[in-house]
C-alpha cells in the first residue's frame, strides 16, 4: 500500500520547526523509508507564525504539492494555539501534539477536537529550559510526536541527533528528546 | 575572401580560420604617418598609444619604425607625439 | 544488473543535490551570484571550496551577467565551468546566454525556476527558463531532487559530446524542489569521476584542411566569435541547429549509460502508464510527480489515465512525443508560463504543431497552472483527468485554453479595468471618484 503519512509543524520563525522536520525526515530515511521535508515558503521573519511539513512513506514519494490534510499536527509554541487554527484540515482521526504546561484535560476543553482526534501534551518549554537552558522545543517535540504516533522509532531519531549535532549539544538533545518522550501524555 | 563555404565546411563557433596577422589592415589606410627622425626624442609615446601595435622601437638603429601592413592611418600617434615629429600625409592613389 | 554501483541514500533538497553533484564533478571554475531560490547551491558549494573538498576556482562575481561571462571565459580556455541562477538573475544573463551557445561552450548551469517580476515573486514557475528557450541552450527539466543530482552529472557528458558542444541548463522547480529535502541516492565520488571522464578539447578543421584546437591557448592562437555578417552568421546558426538535433540522440545515450550505472534510466521523455492510456496529462518538472499520483488515483477508479513528462524541452523530442500520444484520445498540456498573446503556452503550441500532419492525433487542450508557485495538488489534476474523460465521452471540447487553480468570480466585476484621466484632472483632484 502506497500510504503517505503527512505531518504539519507549527512554529514561529527561528524556533527550529524546519530543522525539526528535517530531523524527522532523516530519521525516516535512517529506517530505509522515503521522506520529504519542506517549510511553508514565505517572507521569513523571526517570530512570525510559520509551518513546516513532513511526508513519510515506505514507497518513493511522487507527490510535490502542499499538505492540506495532515495525519498529525505538532505545535512548538503554545501561544500559536490562539494565533492560528492549528487544527485546520487535520484528518478526522488525526493527532495533535502540543507543547504546553497546561494539563491535558484542561487543554482539551479549550480545543475543539473531533471525536476521533487525539490530543497529546508535553511541557516541552519547561523541559528544554531545564536541560538546554533555552526555550528551544523543536527536538523535544519530535520525542513527543514519536510517542504519540510511532511514525519512526525513538532510536532512529536519537541516531540522527548524533549525526547532526556533536558533543554536549548532541548529548543534551538526546536527554531532552527522551524526557519529552516519557512526559508526553494523551488527554 | 575566397569562395563562400557551406555550413558544413566551416569550423564551429565563428572560429576565424586565418591568423589575425594574416589580415593586413594596412589596406584600409587613407592617411599615412611620416616620422621626422630629427625631431623624434624616442620617448615612445607613439609605441604605447598605437591601437594596432604597429609602431615598434628598433634599438639597433635607435629609431621608431611603423609597420605599414597593419597601420590603419588612424593618426593617434601624430596627435599624441609631444614634439610633433609625426605628420599625417594623404596616401597616394 | 550486477553493473549497478552501490549508492548511498542521503536526504538532500534539490539545491544541495545539485551542489553535491557539482562537488563530485569538481569543475575547474564555478562562478555564481546568489539569488533566491538558488542561494543554497552557492552557499553549500562555497562551503565545499572552503573545506578543500574541491579544487574548483570559485569566483564570487558581482552579477549574473558576470557569472555567465566568467563561465564563458573559463570554458573558452578549456575549463569545465558551472554556474547557477534563477528568475531575474537568468534574465540579467540573457545576452551572455547566446554567447555561450554561439561559441559552442559546454557550460553547465542549474536554473532554479522562479517567476519573473513584476509583481515580485520568489516562487516556482517556468517563466524564467522559457524566456531563454531560444537561446541555444539545451534545457532539461527535473521531476525531483534525485533527478536534479543525476542530471547535473549527465549534463557534462551531453554538453561536451563532440556532436553537441552546447551549454546545458538543468531546470529544477524553485522551492518545490530546491528547498524540499528528499531521498537522494548518490554515487561514490570515483564513479562520478569515471562517468564524466576527463575534459577533452575539440579539434576543428579549417577550410585549408589544417587542424586547430578549439580553445584559447597561447600556442594555438585563435579568435572565437569574430565578426560574422551576412556572409557567414546564418551558416553558424545552422550548425547550432544541427548540434541540437544531435543532442536528441546524445541525451538518450547518456541517460541509458547512466541507467546502467545507477539503475535510474533517463531519456527525452518520461512516459508513465502511457501504454494503454486513453487520456493523458503532459507536463514538465515537479508537477509531473503529482500528476503521476493523480493518475494512480484515476486508475484505481478504472480510468485509463497516463502522464507524459517532457524532460528535454530543448531539443524538443517531437517524434517521441507524437509516438507516445498517437493512441491517446484526449490530453491536456500543462504550461507553467504564459507566452503573452500567444495561442496557448509554449509546451502546448509546440506539441499541437507536432501533430499537424499526423493522421492519428488526440484532442489536445491547454492549461496554464502554478504561476508564481501556485500549488497544484492532486485534486486539481484529477479534475483535469475528469475533464478529459468528459471530452472523450461527449466529444465536446469547450475552451481549448484554460487556467488551472485560478480564482474566477461569477460576479460581473470590472475592477481590473482602468479609466483614463488627464494630468489636469490629476492636479485638480478630479479623478472620477464620487
Amino acid at each position: 500500500m502506497n500510504k503517505i503519512i503527512e505531518i504539519r509543524f507549527h512554529g514561529r520563525g527561528g524556533q527550529g520547526a524546519w530543522t525539526a522536520t528535517q530531523l524527522l525526515a532523516m530519521s525516516a530515511l535512517e529506517e530505509g523509508k522515503y521522506a520529504q521535508s519542506f517549510p511553508s515558503f514565505g517572507p521569513e521573519r523571526a517570530g512570525a507564525p510559520m509551518m513546516a511539513f513532513v511526508r513519510i512513506s515506505n514507497q518513493p514519494i511522487k507527490l510535490h504539492s502542499d499538505i492540506y490534510n495532515p495525519h498529525s499536527v505538532v505545535v512548538l509554541d503554545p501561544t500559536l494555539l490562539s494565533a492560528v487554527n492549528v487544527l485546520d484540515g487535520m484528518q478526522s482521526n488525526g493527532k495533535l501534539v502540543v507543547n504546553s504546561h497546561e494539563s491535558p484535560s484542561t487543554l482539551k476543553n479549550k480545543l475543539n477536537l473531533k471525536d476521533q482526534q487525539e490530543l497529546w501534551v508535553v511541557p516541552a518549554s519547561d523541559i528544554a529550559i531545564e536541560i538546554l537552558g533555552r526555550d528551544i522545543t523543536s527536538t523535544a517535540m519530535i520525542g513527543a510526536l514519536v510517542k504519540a504516533t510511532g511514525y519512526v522509532s525513538l532510536d532512529s531519531v536519537l541516531k540522527q541527533v548524533q549525526k547532526r549535532f556533536s558533543g554536549a549539544i548532541a548529548e543534551k538533545n538526546i536527554i531532552l528528546i527522551k524526557r519529552s518522550y516519557e512526559e508526553a501524555k494523551k488527554a | 575572401m575566397s569562395e563562400e563555404k557551406s555550413w558544413r565546411e566551416i569550423p564551429l563557433g565563428g572560429l576565424t580560420w586565418l591568423h589575425s596577422s594574416e589580415y593586413k589592415t594596412g589596406e584600409w589606410r587613407s592617411f599615412r604617418p611620416v616620422v621626422d627622425h630629427n625631431k623624434c626624442t624616442r620617448c615612445m609615446q607613439c609605441v604605447i598609444y598605437c591601437p594596432d601595435i604597429a609602431i615598434k622601437y628598433k634599438p639597433d638603429v635607435n629609431m621608431i619604425e611603423i609597420n605599414f601592413d597593419y597601420c590603419k592611418g588612424c593618426g593617434v600617434c601624430a596627435e599624441e607625439c609631444p614634439v610633433h615629429a609625426i605628420t599625417m600625409v594623404k596616401e597616394k592613389e | 544488473m550486477s553493473k549497478i554501483v552501490k549508492q548511498e541514500m542521503m536526504g538532500m533538497n534539490g539545491d544541495t543535490a545539485c551542489a553535491y553533484a557539482v562537488k563530485q564533478c569538481n569543475p575547474e571554475v564555478v562562478a555564481a551570484y546568489p539569488i533566491t531560490p538558488q542561494t543554497i547551491i552557492v552557499e553549500v558549494f562555497s562551503e565545499y571550496v572552503a573545506n578543500g573538498e574541491v579544487t574548483t576556482e570559485f569566483i564570487p562575481v558581482e552579477s549574473e551577467h558576470s557569472a555567465m561571462s566568467t563561465s564563458i571565459g573559463a570554458a573558452a580556455a578549456g575549463a569545465r565551468a558551472y554556474t547557477a541562477s534563477a528568475s531575474q538573475g537568468l534574465a540579467l544573463m540573457y545576452e551572455m546566454l547566446y554567447i555561450a551557445s554561439g561559441l559552442r561552450l559546454p557550460i553547465v548551469m542549474t536554473c532554479v525556476n522562479r517567476a519573473l517580476s513584476a509583481p515580485i515573486n520568489i516562487h516556482g514557475d517556468h517563466s524564467d527558463a522559457m524566456g531563454a528557450r531560444d537561446s541555444g541552450w539545451i534545457q532539461l527539466y527535473c521531476e525531483n531532487s534525485q533527478e536534479a543530482y543525476d542530471t547535473v552529472i549527465q549534463a557534462w557528458r551531453i554538453a561536451e559530446h563532440k556532436d553537441v558542444l552546447l551549454p546545458v541548463m538543468v531546470n529544477i522547480d524553485g522551492f518545490i524542489l530546491s528547498h524540499t529535502l528528499e531521498n537522494v541516492a548518490v554515487l561514490p565520488d570515483d564513479a562520478v569521476k569515471k562517468f564524466i571522464g576527463e575534459k577533452k578539447i575539440p579539434v576543428v578543421k579549417k577550410p585549408s584542411g589544417e587542424l586547430t584546437p578549439y580553445v584559447l591557448h597561447p600556442d594555438y592562437p585563435v579568435s572565437m566569435g569574430a565578426i560574422d555578417l551576412q556572409d557567414y552568421y546564418f551558416e553558424h546558426k545552422r550548425q547550432q541547429a544541427e548540434a541540437m538535433k544531435n543532442a536528441l540522440k546524445v541525451i538518450k545515450e547518456v541517460g541509458e549509460e547512466y541507467g546502467e550505472l545507477t539503475g535510474r534510466r533517463y531519456g527525452l521523455i518520461d512516459a508513465y502508464m502511457m501504454d494503454d492510456a486513453e487520456i493523458a496529462i503532459i507536463v514538465m518538472g515537479s508537477t509531473a510527480g503529482t500528476a503521476k499520483y493523480a493518475a494512480d488515483l484515476m486508475r484505481e477508479k478504472g480510468v485509463k489515465a497516463g502522464v507524459l513528462r517532457v524532460r528535454s524541452f530543448r531539443p524538443f523530442p517531437r517524434d517521441d512525443i507524437v509516438k507516445t500520444l498517437s493512441k491517446v484520445k484526449a490530453c491536456a498540456v500543462l504550461d507553467r508560463s504564459i507566452s503573452f498573446g500567444s495561442y496557448g503556452g509554449p509546451l502546448f503550441t509546440e506539441i499541437r504543431s507536432s501533430f499537424c500532419y499526423e493522421c492519428e492525433k488526440p484532442i489536445i487542450i491547454n492549461y496554464y497552472y502554478g504561476l508564481g508557485g501556485r500549488d497544484t495538488p492532486p485534486n486539481l489534476l484529477e479534475n483535469v483527468f475528469s475533464e478529459l474523460k468528459r471530452i472523450v465521452e461527449t466529444g465536446k471540447i469547450g475552451e481549448e485554453i484554460r487556467y488551472l487553480g485560478l480564482r474566477e468570480d461569477s460576479i460581473d466585476s470590472v475592477n481590473y479595468k482602468a479609466e483614463l484621466i488627464s494630468f489636469k484632472d490629476l492636479n485638480t483632484g478630479n479623478i472620477g471618484g464620487k
